[in-house]
């Protein structure tokens, strides 16, 4: 696996610079370049799943070996959980873009679409792949300016405006991370995570660790849309074509912002109780606020954009009861299964949620509105747009036997066990208040009376949006095998145990 | 523009190209390199479109070549980057082309050919983002 790690940079990187050069000559090169490179990386991501094998491993870009101990080159870090969250980019990338070939056919310039999107999933594996602070800024970088682009793809009045909410929020993140950075190289004299641990923890300067970790928690909330930092979401991911919407919604929020903060907080800094309690909290009122805001709205992708951020709540709020338990160093055995179920479900979410969205797009493709109160009756008009997102709504719901049910319940056992009883039962309402929105939306969009005179125009989409459809509906219901045990110590359980085992990333990346 | 502008524009325009090429080649022996030297490049370009006006040139045809030309270079990158994956130690990004003596033009492997392909990359994109507000801008009087 080891010398195949760069090309999961290079590959997107390539694919999005030749799709400009060949969409000069033939119109429909960006189309089958992008799938290409895209089913390439979806194939080497499940490869590279399957072979780690608790294994971390490091690729030094340009052979540049340790002076002295001192990391001086740039890493890239190969280890469980990035391999898990590079399957979520590469596979759900893979099946929005499928879904794009239709979909965007809609607009002009399709090749510049191909381009940025190649760009985006370049930026995504790089953070995720990135051993050091300041690529992982480079790669944010360069996922964020080629998401504000893809939001704006439509150039109407209302993309142009949420795109430009975004642009200032996420230049605000980008410049509070750069900023947390900076003081962290001005301590520790390093950016590689691995030397940063090392150097930072034998005697950290109290005022100092702490103003970082909030730097660096802010910049990330607002890139992974954290409540007070969610503004700019609903907008975006409401307002952008809806492969883009799965793919920001489903991945770049949790390549961009969880990943990294999970990252950080485990491998980088000495957990703290007061950080781990501010944590919890964040993904507490994540979860509860968002899903209220959520409830009221009638429009179908503003809908699903809050309860992005009430699902990525529980996820941040098992990671945060996780962090405490660590932090108090009681009850180890409890602190793992609630970050293994934050993980499990950061997954299943991108199954979901990407799903959710593509089912939007589907609905807006035929009916031309993304009005709840415009549409009914299209169950018997568009059978298989209906039943997949049947099949999401009640995994987002957390209905068994879809994959959102184990998360879920994991997540609200590690709760219980860990004593926080008002954080599991605050899961719970908000898993109750999901299901109740969530047939609201199946009742208005897909069983109410039909709208009267035009079931005439209204059919089934094309195959390849059904095709990627079907697959992610499928893929919701064999992701909840990773509930057996036989099948998560296989997957999950080496992802957490690098998070959790202090010594294992730093040892292992710096050689000792 | 004047008669005056324009002469004094085509006299300067050269120079400060051949500066430009200049600040590249010598990149890994004297301060600057790809990024500062393509910038100087695309300055000549534009010094000469500012003197002489867009309506001298066809604006869209001269934007399809930046662009071209553009991702050709920043591709030339990314392979030379491969190539070292394939040849010498087998690594991304790898300094596969023999060191040289320090201090001499032809030396240090391949960093001089990063610095010329991210030179032609850097002239070119400053070259097109200038070229499209011209663009827009011609677009918004129309």
């Amino acid at each position: 696996m080891n010398p195949l790690i760069p090309l999961f940079i290079a590959v997107p990187l390539a694919g999005a610079f030749l799709t400009i050069i060949l969409g000069r000559f033939l119109r429909d090169a960006g189309r089958y370049t992008g799938l290409l490179v895209l089913l390439c990386l979806a194939a080497v991501s499940i490869f590279a799943a399957a072979t780690i094998n608790g294994e971390v491993l490091a690729y030094k870009v340009g052979g540049w070996e340790p002076v002295n101990g001192i990391p001086i080159g740039i890493y890239m870090v190969m280890d469980n959980f990035t391999a898990l969250v590079l399957c979520i980019i590469n596979i759900v990338g893979f099946l929005a873009l499928i879904y794009s070939v239709t979909y965007i056919s809609q607009y002009t310039s399709e090749n510049y679409f191909y381009s940025l999107f190649c760009l985006m999933v370049a930026g995504m594996n790089g953070v995720v792949l990135s051993g050091d602070l300041f690529n992982i800024f480079v790669f944010l970088e360069i996922a964020s300016i080629a998401s504000y682009a893809l939001v704006a793809f439509g150039v109407e009045r209302e993309q142009l405006e949420a795109t430009f909410k975004y642009q200032v929020l996420g230049g605000l993140a980008s410049l509070l991370i750069l900023f947390g950075i900076g003081l962290i190289y001005w301590k520790a004299k390093t950016l590689n995570i691995a030397d940063i641990k090392i150097a930072m923890g034998s005697n950290p300067d109290k005022i100092h660790y702490t103003v970082i970790q909030l730097l660096l928690l802010s910049g990330f909330g607002l890139k992974a849309a954290v409540i007070p930092f969610h503004a700019w979401l609903p907008d975006a991911h409401s307002s952008a074509p809806s492969p883009i919407s799965a793919m920001l919604s489903g991945v770049l929020i949790k390549a961009a912002g969880i990943y990294v903060l999970i990252r950080i907080f485990f491998n980088m800094f000495i957990i703290s109780s007061e950080i781990a309690v501010l944590i919890t909290t964040l993904g507490a009122l994540s979860m509860v606020i968002g899903v209220f805001l959520a409830i009221g709205q009638w429009d179908i992708k503003r809908l699903l954009a809050y309860h992005s951020i009430s699902q990525m709540g529980y996820v941040i709020l098992s990671v945060g009861i996780g962090m405490i338990l660590l932090a108090r160093g009681t009850k180890p055995e409890v602190a793992t299964l609630a970050i293994s179920g934050g993980i499990f479900h950061l997954i299943n979410h991108a199954a979901f949620k990407s799903l959710l969205f593509l089912n939007a797009g589907a609905i807006e493709y035929r009916t031309g509105t993304r009005n709840l109160k415009e549409m009914g009756g299209l169950s018997g008009l568009m059978p298989a747009t209906s039943s997949t997102s049947f099949i999401a709504s009640m995994s987002i719901s957390g209905i068994p036997p879809f994959n959102g049910f184990f998360s879920k319940l994991i997540i609200i056992i590690a709760a219980i066990l860990g004593k926080f009883y008002l954080l599991a039962l605050i899961a719970v309402i908000v898993s109750i208040i999901t299901l109740a929105s969530f047939l609201k939306f199946q009742r208005y969009a897909f069983y109410n009376k039909a709208v009267v005179g035009r079931e005439q125009e209204i059919r089934e989409v094309p195959f390849p949006m059904v095709f990627s459809m079907v697959i992610l509906g499928l893929l919701c219901v064999l992701l909840s095998l990773l509930a057996i045990p036989q099948i998560r110590d296989m997957f999950l359980t080496p992802a957490i145990k690098v998070l959790t085992d202090p010594q294992l990333y730093t040892s292992t990346i710096l050689g000792m | 523009m004047t008669l005056i502008v324009k002469k004094t524009t085509q006299l300067l325009a050269g120079i400060v190209f051949l500066y430009g090429i200049y600040v590249i080649l010598h990149g890994h022996l004297t301060p600057g390199g790809g990024f500062a030297g393509g910038v100087i490049i695309a300055g000549s370009f534009i010094l000469l479109i500012l003197a002489f006006g867009s309506e001298f040139m066809n604006l869209t045809r001269e934007e399809t070549g930046t662009t071209l030309t553009e991702n050709l270079a920043i591709l030339a990158v990314l392979l030379i980057a491969l190539a070292g994956m394939i040849v010498g130690a087998r690594i991304f990004f790898d300094n596969w082309l023999p060191a040289g003596k320090v201090g001499e033009l032809v030396s240090a492997g391949v960093i001089p050919l990063y610095n010329i392909f991210v030179g032609i990359e850097v002239a070119a994109s400053i070259l097109t983002i200038f070229l499209a507000l011209v663009i827009f801008k011609e677009e918004i009087t129309k």
